[in-house]
């Protein structure tokens, strides 16, 4: 017995530190601790040297000072007389409002090439292959050009559309016109405009579009509701209430009594001299750059969405019929759960992606956060230092958020094992 | 029973009828097209979409490609040869501009008398890829080791490669070919020395530099043999830390005392010579190396038990996973100058590929970390009754099913690398498809020449890429273990 214990706990040696495979980690790890302590102290040491060298110092005043540039497209109001900050914050938004719209198209996208992809019909099957790779093989900044270089190069310029002989047309019943240097689309128009919620810094809400998340985000609480409330009847006495007309009415009738309230409108582009007014005149940079990453991402997604059906077996959606399912529940029930479950991980990835690629907008002069703040904030103020670290801490912050909220969401429909 | 039957004629057939056709509807093409494209009204609709989808780009493309121009120097030449065969407003490719230009897509503003190097360097890449890539099948070793052997003699006779070198070109490649009928696994003594040989060849200078480079492992062998017989983690200590020292403070020196005893040099090309797809190309191929290696420790950390060293694992790869490649590029650029000790420079295109390396290892690590985690913990547990110590059941057991397991994931992270070796473009390289195109179109003659340089690099990267992804799921076939 003493033996035994004796060579269970024997006294501490330093030689233990290294054969000992209790200690052994630890005394790796401490090595590790100062290697890159080390190697972090020398970086810095050497980024102190070299900014005294320099005679630069390392802080963000710069950001308060006048940017004096002209950013072509501002989602709130900028001049060049703002402050770097603010020209940095319109190059973030503009970073936001092309990944947003990215990837709500590019989702739409995949989804419908993944399902052609799987179609029985050969044609649109092998058509939906070629856009596949075609998309995937192929550099995303050779897209981002070529859909820049067709706005550029073969849309006719604004006055072409002039005239009773025009040799342009708008399209979308005289509602979009695609020219060379913008696309100009309609707007809104509002006949009882209620104001708008200023919150300071020039920035302001308009209460109608506040009045409209409202209603929409409420319609869907609502719809839920009716979703709890059919289900409790359908477990109390076995027959399900049909709710589909309610759930419909919930989710449109207030928006429509809205847009009858507010008097909406949608004011089509119209020419008047050499420009359209009247509509919003989007730059072409943020078109190609949208289309380029939408159809770059939606190749992407229809692979996740194709993979994420293939890893359905069929024996899934055969015992949902034997037990009397029909095919639309069946679906909604028993398949996409399952599906969802294969696909949302490396959708989330590929939302990551768009994200950062939308840096490729240097490439067509939409200036998102790397255009201004790394762009053109950088090189006024030659403050490298600050710029680079900041704008990726940004990025950084963005992906955090975005991973964060798609997890959350993927927590909720993974399979919960018991 | 009888009675029912007695008044039966009793019939049996003792001919066969011959088999009837199945009806028109139900063979041939009749069947395939109903079953294929016509099965509902649905697919009839998709059928009639899909239609005019090709019809639409058909006849949008058809006569430009038609009317393809592949002798003419300069796009307005183009655009008369065009117009006068096949009328005025034709439309029409001008492929001309690839034809006059090839070189400078291929080599950028490489010296035109020393092509031959970058051609033997992608020549004999092939002799160091075939042990790894083709361990298996000696028959597909011989093909591409024979087309490789053909191809790069022939091209560096055409391109007045000098006499010694064509020698070697062909003793190696000749020699590779007879060596893997036999001893494949000796090739890969040849696909270790290759990197520096490459850096060497495309580069140029003295070889002494990267002879030195390579005395450093030499020096950890010995330093690991002779400390070996006092301790075994000493001796591990000593073979990392003696190269480290040998390559910080002696390397520089010992190539350049050598170099002026006995000179061993080549003419020297600077980095902003590069471009075009031999930029792309080195960029791609040194990234793929080194990214992979690089993965593999990160996802061993980042699945560590010990806790310092799976923070900091999981701190790397999301940091860089986090940001867009362009503002790595762009730390390369700006930033390394203000992080390295003051008048330190180095080559652009080195950092550059330090930074596709880092990026493309964060994302194979998190490839092969789903690899490692799809592995049964029977695996694991196997491994650990055997005996086996930590780095033995990951070197044997653990990593060869688990980097069977991801291999699409890495090759697709291999794709995703090789095309964004494009956006060097932002840092001032000359990569194939922005800068290379630009430049072809400032030049009077190509003004306004769009398509046709796009429609080119683009489908050389196709080729690249979709020959990557035809490879790995060569590779997963043949690696294939279970269900047969």
């Amino acid at each position: 017995m003493t033996d035994v214990t004796a060579s269970a706990n024997p006294p501490f040696r330093p030689g233990m530190l290294i054969h000992d495979r209790r200690y052994r980690s630890m005394t790796f790890q401490v090595i590790v601790f100062i290697l890159v302590m080390a190697l972090l102290w020398w970086l810095v040491s050497n980024t102190v040297r070299n900014l005294d060298a320099l005679g630069k110092d390392f802080n963000f005043g710069f950001l308060w000072q006048r940017a004096g540039y002209d950013i072509p497209q501002t989602p709130i109001p900028y001049t060049s007389s703002d402050t770097h900050f603010r020209a940095a914050v319109v190059g973030l938004l503009n970073t936001l409002i092309v990944s947003i719209l990215g990837c709500i198209a590019a989702t739409v996208v995949g989804i419908v090439a993944g399902v052609a992809r799987l179609s029985r019909n050969w044609l649109i099957a092998r058509l939906m292959t070629v856009y596949v790779e075609a998309f995937r093989n192929v550099p995303l900044l050779l897209w981002i050009l070529i859909v820049f270089a067709i706005f550029t190069e073969i849309m006719p310029p604004p006055n072409a559309f002039r005239g009773d002989n025009a040799t342009a047309g708008m399209i979308l019943f005289d509602n979009v016109a695609l020219t060379n240097r913008y696309t100009a689309i309609p707007t809104l128009a509002m006949a009882n405009d209620p104001g708008s919620l200023d919150l300071g810094a020039r920035i302001t809400f308009n209460w109608a579009t506040i009045a409209f998340v409202v209603v929409l985000v409420g319609g869907w609480f609502v719809r839920r509701m009716i979703g709890a409330w059919a289900q409790r009847v359908q477990d109390q006495t076995g027959s399900r209430p049909t709710t589909w007309w309610m759930s419909l009415a919930v989710m449109t009738l207030p928006s429509l009594l809205l847009i009858w309230y507010f008097g909406l409108s949608l004011v089509p582009p119209t020419l008047k001299g050499f420009n359209f007014t009247g509509g919003i005149n989007v730059q072409n940079g943020l078109v190609a750059l949208w289309l380029a990453l939408t159809l770059y991402t939606g190749a992407f997604i229809a692979e996740i969405v194709r993979a994420g059906i293939l890893a359905i077996s069929r024996g899934q959606s055969e015992a949902a019929f034997a037990l009397g399912l029909r095919p639309g529940r069946t679906m909604s029930l028993v398949i996409l759960p399952q599906a969802l479950r294969v696909i949302i991980p490396p959708l989330i990835s590929q939302y990551l992606n768009l994200t950062k690629n939308s840096s490729l907008a240097i490439a067509v002069g939409y200036m998102d956060i790397k255009g201004t703040l790394g762009g053109t904030t950088l090189n006024q103020t030659g403050r490298e230092l600050e710029a680079i670290l900041l704008m990726m801490g940004v990025y950084l912050v963005l992906s955090l958020i975005i991973s964060g909220g798609m997890n959350l969401f993927n927590a909720r429909v993974k399979l919960k094992e018991r | 029973m009888s009675e029912t039957h007695a008044q039966t004629v009793p019939f049996v057939r003792d001919t066969m009828l011959p088999p009837a056709d199945p009806p028109v509807r139900e063979a041939g093409t009749v069947r395939w097209l109903r079953q294929n494209l016509f099965s509902g009204p649905l697919n009839t609709v998709l059928t009639v979409l899909g239609v005019l989808i090709v019809w639409f780009l058909v006849s949008h493309f058809w006569d430009w490609f038609a009317h393809s121009v592949w002798n003419a120097g300069s796009l307005a030449e183009c655009r008369r040869i065009i117009a006068e065969t096949w009328g005025e407003g034709a439309r029409g490719a001008c492929w001309a501009v690839i034809r006059e230009r090839w070189n400078q897509y291929v080599f950028g503003f490489y010296p035109v008398e020393l092509y031959w190097r970058p051609t033997m360097t992608f020549g004999l890449l092939f002799v160091a890829l075939a042990p790894v890539l083709f361990s298996e099948s000696a028959a597909i070793r011989r093909v591409v080791l024979g087309i490789a052997t053909v191809l790069t003699l022939w091209l560096m006779v055409t391109l007045n490669a000098p006499a010694l070198w064509l020698v070697f070109a062909a003793a190696v490649l000749i020699g590779a070919l007879l060596i893997s009928e036999r001893r494949p696994a000796w090739l890969l003594v040849f696909s270790v020395l290759y990197p520096l040989m490459g850096v060497w060849f495309l580069w140029g200078g003295s070889a002494w530099g990267p002879a030195m480079v390579l005395v450093g492992p030499a020096l950890g062998w010995l330093a690991w043999r002779l400390v070996g017989r006092v301790s075994g983690l000493l001796a591990t200590v000593a073979a990392l830390v003696v190269p480290l020292v040998w390559w910080t403070l002696f390397a520089g020196d010992a190539a350049r005392d050598a170099e002026s005893l006995v000179s061993l040099s080549i003419p020297a090309v600077a980095s902003d010579r590069f471009g075009g797809f031999l930029l792309s190309i080195t960029i791609g191929v040194s990234g793929i190396a080194m990214s992979l290696p690089l993965g593999i420790v990160l996802a061993l950390a980042r699945r560590s038990d010990m806790v310092l060293v799976k923070t900091l694992a999981v701190m790397f790869i999301e940091f860089i996973r986090g940001v867009p490649l362009i503002a790595l590029l762009f730390v390369a650029s700006l930033l390394l100058n203000y992080f390295l000790p003051p008048g330190t420079t180095f080559d652009i295109i080195l950092r550059v590929i330090i930074m596709v390396t880092l990026f493309s290892a964060a994302y194979m690590a998190e490839v092969i970390r789903g690899g490692l985690a799809a592995l049964p913990r029977g695996q694991y547990e196997a491994a650990d009754a055997l005996g086996l110590d930590y780095w033995k059941a990951q070197r044997l057991i653990v990593l060869p099913q688990a980097l069977k397991i991801s291999i699409p994931g890495i090759v697709s992270t291999f794709i995703g690398m090789f095309k964004d070796t494009t956006l060097v473009t932002f840092v001032g390289l000359y990569d194939p498809l922005k800068s290379m195109s630009d430049a072809v179109r400032a030049s009077t003659s190509w003004k306004g020449i769009y398509w046709e340089p796009y429609i080119f690099v683009g489908f050389i990267f196709f080729l690249i890429c979709f020959g990557m992804s035809r490879y790995s799921m060569y590779l997963e076939r043949r690696l294939a273990r279970d269900h047969r």
